[in-house]
């Protein structure tokens, strides 16, 4: 009976404990979104964290979007002389870039950065009890501490996407006109023809919600972290992951829904 | 007159365990109460119920014969502004320069004027003994004892009715702890304000309390003028303040 039961109620707890942790992160986003409207409002803060998140970032976003938007044109150079369509390499790249590649990337190097350095100092306040002190500070630790991080990250995210793509092009130009033979003229011509301002829309919609995603998730398990120095380290790893799965599967869904139809 | 603190059957659980159990006291304004009792016992566990950072289970907790137990928004804002409270660890901003630390709650956080802010952190920094020379210093930069001071300045900054010191002396020398259990003396006496302390320590009882109230298995199971204490005629204060292995406490081996 105990064996035949073991499995439906690992089951069952595995289901229960996954919607009580969708619940508690609902509320958690809900709490962010809803304090944000209402004042004390800390503007400080705000621009400390807009350029924490984007200014530091835009290295790493851009060596990323240029190294794979030179990977992406030499593949598609490969691939495209099969059929003797070589000549897509500019438009196939640009799509591919600002489509997916430029705002999916840029995001998770963007999370592998920022959720692990929000969870780690978050959690660090949480077991110091920094964040008990805010409190008793006359500060409201929502407002104060993650207010300003899921907005600046929501702020910034989209531009540093816009960098990603344009560096991301760049790369592609780079590899075409240096390696491949290409105009770069007719390149940058072909480019511009399919470059679509509903595409960058898109991509600037994505990154916007990767921004919330990246900042919630650092903020949500540092805020809820507990058990020490390994407590917060779970917290980091558990942000970081989360995160971009998150990214992953948000960036499907509103592909199906740009795109799909 | 009406107590400053009233706790009335005050219940905590997480999960099965019980951590408070109907806890009964009533603190008297500009009173110093000590809350003794083992590590484990739930002290920590009442301050932060009386704050509002855990919510009890079942209970009353009267600030000024106002319930505060499920306030929460601007009311529960409104009631912690009456709160200070210096953290076992110090709980410092390691962000933040010693001055900005002590100014916190006078600035809310928010920047505020400078040169004032810095100017009121300089005031409580040389109330608690340390010179307008740390102001620019940052958490990480100072020893313990400072460290402590340096909290203890932030959590009467501004002035509050009531003032929680959570294991004050824990971690620190024989004489600074003696220095801080003097501060606690002249703050309360000098600024006013009804203290509770929770501590372990029996020399901080002797010295800071008014009076002393033992908690024991998420009970209060004696409470009296801390001069009664060597004669209390309770088996669990006599073991607590001799410390002694033996009698009516059986140390747990493991953390519950």
């Amino acid at each position: 009976m105990n064996a035949l039961l073991a499995f439906p109620i690992a089951v069952g707890a595995f289901v229960i404990a996954g919607l009580r942790a969708t619940g508690r992160l609902t509320l958690f986003a809900g709490q962010a979104l809803w304090r944000a409207l209402l004042p004390p409002y800390y503007p400080a803060r705000l621009l400390e964290q807009m350029l924490l998140i984007g200014w530091f970032s835009l290295p790493v976003v851009g060596l990323t979007a240029l190294f794979t938007g030179s990977a992406l044109a030499q593949q598609i150079y490969i691939g495209g002389s099969r059929f003797n369509a070589a000549s897509t390499v500019p438009a196939v790249t640009v799509i591919g870039i600002v489509r997916e590649l430029g705002p999916v990337l840029g995001g998770l190097m963007v999370a592998g950065r920022v959720s692990s350095a929000m969870a780690a100092e978050l959690g660090t306040m949480r077991v110091t009890e920094q964040i008990d002190a805010l409190a008793t500070l006359r500060t409201d630790p929502f407002r104060y501490l993650i207010v300003p991080r899921v907005l600046a990250a929501v702020i910034v995210l989209p531009f540093l996407v816009l960098v990603s793509n344009a560096l991301g092009v760049m790369g592609g130009w780079l590899i075409a006109t240096q390696r491949l033979g290409f105009n770069s003229a007719n390149y940058l011509t072909t480019t511009a023809k399919y470059l679509e301002a509903d595409d960058v829309v898109s991509s600037m919609v994505k990154a916007a919600v990767f921004g919330f995603i990246i900042a919630l998730m650092g903020c949500y398990h540092g805020f809820h972290s507990s058990g020490g120095a390994a407590g917060v380290g779970r917290a980091t790893t558990n942000a970081v992951v989360s995160a971009f799965i998150l990214i992953l599967l948000s960036n499907l869904i509103i592909t199906v829904i740009v795109f799909g139809s | 007159m009406t107590a400053k603190i009233s706790l009335a059957g005050v219940a905590k659980r997480f999960g099965s365990k019980v951590v408070l159990d109907g806890v009964d006291l009533d603190v008297a304004p500009g009173e110093s109460m000590v809350i003794i009792g083992g590590s484990g016992t739930g002290k920590s566990v009442l301050i932060k119920c009386i704050l509002g950072l855990i919510a009890p289970d079942a209970g009353s907790i009267r600030i000024d014969g106002q319930d505060v137990v499920g306030l929460h928004g601007s009311a529960l804002a409104t009631s912690r502004a009456r709160f200070g409270m210096l953290f076992q660890g110090g709980a410092l901003f390691d962000s933040l320069p010693v001055w900005r630390n002590v100014s916190f709650a006078l600035s809310q956080g928010g920047g505020g004027h400078a040169a004032e802010m810095r100017a009121a952190a300089i005031d409580n920094l040389a109330r608690v003994g340390l010179d307008a020379g740390v102001a620019d210093l940052r958490p990480s930069e100072l020893s313990g004892g400072m460290q402590k001071r340096v909290a203890l300045a932030r959590a009467i900054a501004a002035r509050p009715e009531i003032i929680f010191f959570d294991e004050p002396t824990t971690g620190l020398d024989p004489i600074m702890a003696d220095v801080i259990n003097n501060l606690i003396v002249e703050l309360v006496r000098d600024l006013k304000i009804t203290a509770l302390t929770i501590t372990h320590d029996m020399g901080s009882v002797r010295k800071v309390a008014h009076r002393v109230a033992m908690l024991y298995a998420g009970k209060i199971v004696w409470s009296g003028p801390v001069a009664d204490i060597d004669n209390s005629g309770n088996a669990y204060v006599d073991q607590f303040v001799h410390g002694r292995a033996d009698g009516p406490i059986k140390m747990a081996m493991r953390r519950p």
